[in-house]
């Protein structure tokens, strides 16, 4: 595998321009911007909100300064709360090149798509051709995800990335699991896999808090599409989702943001800390897909059993099809049939060799099906956390 | 892996549990073969539902995985469809789309 080297020493799978929104009241003009760069690896990310967010702000200082980031354009309105002169402090800190523009002293719309438009054609050239260098497994950072789950997601397409997760880790590359307000029931079996105790009862706690939090906001992390597909309660959906983890031990616990300190299986608490606040704690998939991101991940492995289409800006989505149903009915947004499983095809190790297999040749440029398609969703929204504890990450890394 | 004490469209996920998966649908009136014995399906099952393994009372534990999912809120049949109208969450209720839509119909029925 070959991967961009960065300033910091992490190496990133794609050389991505970012044009960042800091308020929706920018967006527009960002949309417009990105326009004309259609195909080529130019993504739309941004923050909605005209308020200051303390953790809006890192997510985007980290998503800017991702290993798949080789450059950024910021686009201010300029009365919006973002800190941008910290941003694009952190991104020139970085070494990558960045520009900020602020549409009320740019001359408006239209003076601002040009500008806009004008720096991303002198930057693409130079990205496009940059040179790459080796890489190898344990410099990557993968995280997994189900979303649009049904009966066969537990059975099939999770276990199977369980198992290419298993041998990520231990060719040493950092994995992340997350949601834990999917992972409501787990909790005693996650903790028996920690390597302490300590993070065994810090494991238990963020299980805990994800619990009140949602049995506060009065339902669950369970959507009417999953009932449909036959899974019954949220106790059935985590049992399903965990499987996604495989059976490494748990290295560490981390929050949104937080870079993995070593290689290792990683569970990733997506749920706030303190009283409820800002609503839901993930809106949609791709809140999370986000979050792993700030926190490094390279790309992502996506389990769907009803059929997920999106893919994600900065890190590839592979889309993993655990239903065989669904595949046959959306092959063109699915990257590996999980199915086969169910029909007695393929054994989860083949299916998850598949996975590995996949990974790799990502890694080395080739373009998962979201990504050949153009999906680059991108959602972020309030949050609020506090740091972790020391007992979260691993004792050679504190 | 097919298990000749079932039928090869269902899965059992671990020994103790009480459902079964369907792997490929099975249709009303089929028989089907569980644990050795032939149970003739009431109402027709889509693939990633489940079905009874053996009589389930009321108030009794679900066990699929090996795991709790849940208990049930009515006496189950053996081959009966286990899903949301028969056993509930120990933590949080389910929602599911065709409530919605029953109650979409019948609100603007009534109106």
């Amino acid at each position: 595998m070959r991967g961009y080297p960065r300033p910091d020493g992490r190496k990133g799978v794609r050389n991505t321009l970012v044009v960042a929104y800091l308020v929706e009241c920018a967006h527009h003009v960002v949309r417009e911007i990105a326009l004309p760069f259609r195909g080529r690896d130019v993504h739309i990310i941004g923050f909605p909100g005209c308020y200051p967010n303390r953790y809006a702000q890192t997510m985007m200082e980290q998503l800017c300064t991702h290993p798949n980031v080789g450059a950024a354009l910021v686009v201010s309105l300029g009365c919006e709360s973002f800190n941008k002169y910290r941003l694009a402090d952190v991104i020139e800190q970085s070494g990558r090149p960045v520009e900020v523009l602020t549409i009320q002293q740019s001359g408006g719309t239209l003076a601002s798509i040009r500008a806009g438009q004008e720096w991303i054609g002198d930057q693409l050239g130079a990205l496009e051709n940059a040179e790459t260098v080796p890489m190898a497994v344990d410099e990557l950072i993968i995280g997994t995800i189900c979303g649009g789950s049904d009966g066969t997601s537990g059975i099939t397409g999770n276990p199977a990335a369980g198992r290419a997760f298993d041998r990520l880790v231990a060719e040493g590359a950092a994995c992340i699991f997350e949601e834990t307000g999917e992972l409501i029931g787990c909790e005693e079996h996650m903790a028996s896999r920690a390597i302490t105790p300590e993070l065994g009862d810090e494991i238990r706690a963020c299980v805990v808090k994800a619990a009140k939090y949602y049995a506060t906001l009065g339902y669950g992390s369970f959507a009417a599409g999953n009932a449909e597909g036959g899974l019954s309660t949220i106790e059935e959906k985590s049992m399903g989702a965990y499987a996604k983890s495989g059976a490494s031990p748990i290295s560490g616990l981390i929050k949104p943001g937080d870079r993995p300190p070593t290689g290792g299986l990683y569970l990733m608490d997506v749920v706030p800390d303190g009283e409820v606040r800002f609503g839901f704690p993930n809106i949609s998939d791709n809140a999370e897909i986000v979050e792993m991101i700030a926190s490094g991940c390279h790309m992502t492995l996506f389990v769907t059993g009803r059929g997920s289409v999106v893919g994600s800006a900065i890190s590839p989505v592979i889309k993993i099809c655990a239903n065989p149903e669904t595949f046959r009915a959306l092959p063109d947004d699915m990257d590996v049939n999980a199915g086969r499983i169910l029909e007695g095809e393929s054994s989860l190790d083949d299916v998850g060799g598949e996975i590995y297999d996949s990974v790799r040749a990502v890694a080395e440029g080739a373009r998962t099906k979201s990504e050949a398609l153009g999906h680059t969703e991108f959602i972020l929204t309030y949050k609020s956390f506090e740091p972790v504890g020391p007992a979260c990450l691993p004792a050679a890394a504190r | 892996m097919p298990n000749p004490e079932h039928d090869p469209r269902l899965l059992l996920l671990s020994p103790q549990d009480n459902v079964l998966v369907v792997c490929r649908p099975v249709a009303k009136g089929e028989t089907v073969r569980v644990d050795g014995a032939a149970i003739t399906i009431a109402a027709g099952i889509q693939t990633g539902h489940k079905l009874a393994r053996r009589a389930i009372a009321e108030a009794e534990t679900i066990t699929k995985y090996g795991a709790s999912i849940g208990v049930a809120t009515l006496p189950i049949k053996p081959g009966e469809h286990v899903h949301i109208h028969n056993i509930r969450s120990n933590y949080t209720a389910s929602y599911s789309l065709a409530e919605a839509k029953a109650a979409f119909a019948s609100a603007r029925g009534g109106s």
